[in-house]
C-alpha cells in the first residue's frame, strides 16, 4: 500500500504531501504509511463527528480526539486515509471539513480496506486490499499495534 | 417532576440543560470532552461545523447579560443554527403577555431550542415542563438558583489547568448567598469529586446551613485561600450593598478584595477566575484580573465551546437513540 501510495504520488507529480488520518483506524493506518513513506510533515487527524450525516439519526458519537491539523493545508497535495471505505459517506464527511480547514491542492485518497456497499459516487486512488464480503459481515481494524482485521457476521 | 427529572431522557441522555444538581460525574466529562473538540473549531478559516444547520435557536433574556448572552449566540452560529435573540424590553412580554404565550407563538414558528434568563427561580424549569416535546431548553441563570452552564465551562477552564480534580483545594470567595453560580459551581465540584471545596465571605454573605453542601465556610479571606490551587471571585452585586448587608465598597475590598499580596498565601500555580463583568477595586484588584494567575478571559473563550458542546448533545437527544453495539 506505501508502494502504491508512492507510486501514485510519483505518477501524478505531487510532492511533499501532507497525511491525514480519520478517526481512529484510519489514524493508525495514516501512522503507519507515514513512517513507510518517510515524510517527515507531522500527521494530520480528522474527527469528523461533526460532520457526519447521520445526526438527526443517531445524536452525537460518543467522545473521540478532536480533529488536528498541524499544518496549513491550503494549496498543499493531500493523502486522505481511512481503514474501510464502504458507504463513501465517512469520506464526503471527511472532504467537507478539510474544506473548512482551508483549500487542498488536491485530496488522494487511499483506503487499506475496500469493500462493496457504496451508497456515494466515492472511489480510493489507492487500494490495500479488496475484500468481498456479504452485506452482513462486518470488517473491523484492531490496533494500533498490531494492527489486525477482524470480519465478523452480524446476527 | 423536578428539573433534575426534567432534563434527562429515558436513556440518561441530557434532553434539557437545567441545573448541575442530579448531573452525574460521567455525563459531566462527557460534556467536558465535547467541549474539547469543539475548542478546536474556533482555530480554523471556517470556524463552523454543520451540526445544527437548520435549527432555531432563541435566546430569551428577561434580565441583561452581555457574555453570557453572546457566547451562546456564537456557540448556536458556530453549530451553524439561526439564532434569534429577544431581550424583555423589546419583545411583548412587556405589553403584558404571558411568558407561556410568548412561548406557544415562538413555538408556532418552529423554533427548537429556547435559551432562557429569567429572575425568578425555576423559570427555565418552568418553560421546559410546558414545551412540546421535540423543543429543548438551556438555564442561562435563573434567579439565585443557578447558572449550569457558567459552571460547567468554569470545571473546564480548571481542568486544562489542573486536571486532576480528587487532589484540588478551590475556594469561593464573595457574594455567595445572592449567587447562582456559587450554587452551581459547587454541585459540579462536588461530582467531579474536589475534596476541599471553601466558601469565604462576610457572615452576611454566606447563606446559613451552607455546609450541608459539602463545604467548608471561612469568614477570613487569607484563611479562605490559604494553599488554594483555585480561587473563584464572585461578582460583588452593588445593588446589595443599598441593603444595609454591607457597610460599602471600600470597607469590602479591604477586608474580601483579592490583591497580589493576599494571593501569596494561595499555591504559587493558583488560578483565578471570575464569572464576570468584575468589580475593579471591589471584589478584586485590577493587578490580579489582568495578571498572570488570572485566567478570566480564558473562561469566556472556553464558554463558547463548552456551550456549543451542550447544545449539540442536548439537540442530539432528538435522535431515536443508538443502536446496541
Amino acid at each position: 500500500m506505501a508502494r502504491e501510495t508512492r507510486i501514485w504520488l510519483k505518477g501524478t507529480g505531487r510532492d511533499n504531501p501532507l497525511i491525514i488520518g480519520i478517526h481512529t483506524g484510519g489514524l493508525w493506518v495514516a501512522r503507519r504509511l507515514h513512517r513507510e513513506l518517510g515524510i517527515t510533515s507531522p500527521v494530520g487527524e480528522l474527527n469528523i463527528a461533526f460532520y457526519r450525516d447521520d445526526f438527526s439519526r443517531i445524536g452525537m458519537h460518543p467522545r473521540v480526539a478532536p480533529s488536528h491539523l498541524p499544518l496549513a493545508v491550503d494549496d498543499r497535495h493531500l493523502v486522505l486515509v481511512d481503514d474501510v471505505l464502504q458507504t463513501g459517506r465517512t469520506v464526503r464527511a471527511a472532504m467537507n471539513e478539510i474544506f473548512d480547514w482551508g483549500r487542498p491542492a488536491s485530496i488522494c485518497l487511499t483506503v487499506l480496506i475496500e469493500r462493496g456497499g457504496r451508497e456515494l459516487p466515492v472511489q480510493a486512488d489507492v487500494v490495500g486490499r479488496r475484500l468481498d464480503l456479504h452485506p452482513d459481515e462486518h470488517v473491523k481494524l484492531t490496533g494500533p499495534e498490531p494492527l489486525a482485521l477482524e470480519i465478523k457476521k452480524s446476527e | 417532576m423536578t428539573a433534575q427529572d426534567t432534563q434527562l431522557d429515558q436513556y440518561g441522555r441530557l434532553k434539557h440543560f437545567l441545573t448541575i444538581e442530579g448531573l452525574s460525574r460521567d455525563l459531566l466529562l462527557e460534556i467536558l470532552d465535547h467541549a474539547e473538540s469543539f475548542a478546536g473549531v474556533g482555530e480554523r478559516a471556517v470556524k463552523k461545523v454543520p451540526l445544527l444547520r437548520g435549527k432555531t435557536i432563541v435566546n430569551l433574556f428577561f434580565e441583561p447579560s452581555t457574555r453570557t448572552r453572546t457566547t451562546f449566540e456564537l456557540a448556536a452560529k458556530r453549530l451553524s443554527a439561526d439564532v434569534l435573540n429577544l431581550n424583555s424590553t423589546t419583545s411583548s412580554t412587556s405589553k403584558g403577555e404571558s411568558l407561556q404565550d410568548m412561548l406557544h407563538t415562538l413555538q408556532a414558528m418552529y423554533c427548537d431550542m429556547f435559551i432562557i434568563r429569567h429572575g425568578n427561580s425555576g423559570a427555565a424549569h418552568f418553560i421546559a415542563s410546558r414545551v412540546s416535546p421535540d423543543v429543548r431548553v438551556i438555564n442561562a441563570g435563573d434567579g439565585r438558583h443557578s447558572h449550569p452552564t457558567q459552571a460547567v465551562l468554569d470545571m473546564f477552564t480548571i481542568r486544562r489547568h489542573k486536571p486532576d480534580f480528587p487532589r484540588l483545594r478551590v475556594a469561593i470567595v464573595g457574594d455567595v448567598a445572592h449567587s447562582r453560580v456559587a450554587r452551581s459551581e459547587i454541585h459540579a465540584l462536588r461530582a467531579l469529586g474536589v475534596p476541599d471545596i471553601r466558601v469565604v465571605g462576610p457572615k452576611t454573605l454566606i447563606p446559613a446551613g451552607i455546609e450541608s453542601m459539602g463545604v467548608t465556610v471561612y469568614n477570613e479571606l487569607e484563611s479562605g485561600i490559604r494553599d488554594a490551587d483555585v480561587i473563584v471571585m464572585l461578582r460583588l452585586q452593588r445593588e446589595r450593598m443599598r441593603s444595609a448587608l454591607l457597610p460599602g465598597a471600600k470597607e469590602y475590598f479591604n477586608c474580601f478584595g483579592l490583591t497580589n499580596a493576599r494571593l501569596r498565601v494561595a499555591r504559587e500555580d493558583v488560578i483565578v477566575m471570575h464569572p464576570g463583568p468584575i468589580n475593579r477595586g471591589v471584589e478584586i484588584d485590577s493587578e490580579v484580573a489582568d495578571g498572570a494567575r488570572s485566567v478570566i478571559l480564558q473562561q469566556v473563550s472556553h464558554g463558547i465551546s463548552v456551550r456549543m458542546a451542550i447544545m449539540a448533545m442536548i439537540m442530539g437527544s432528538l435522535a431515536p437513540g443508538r443502536e446496541a453495539g
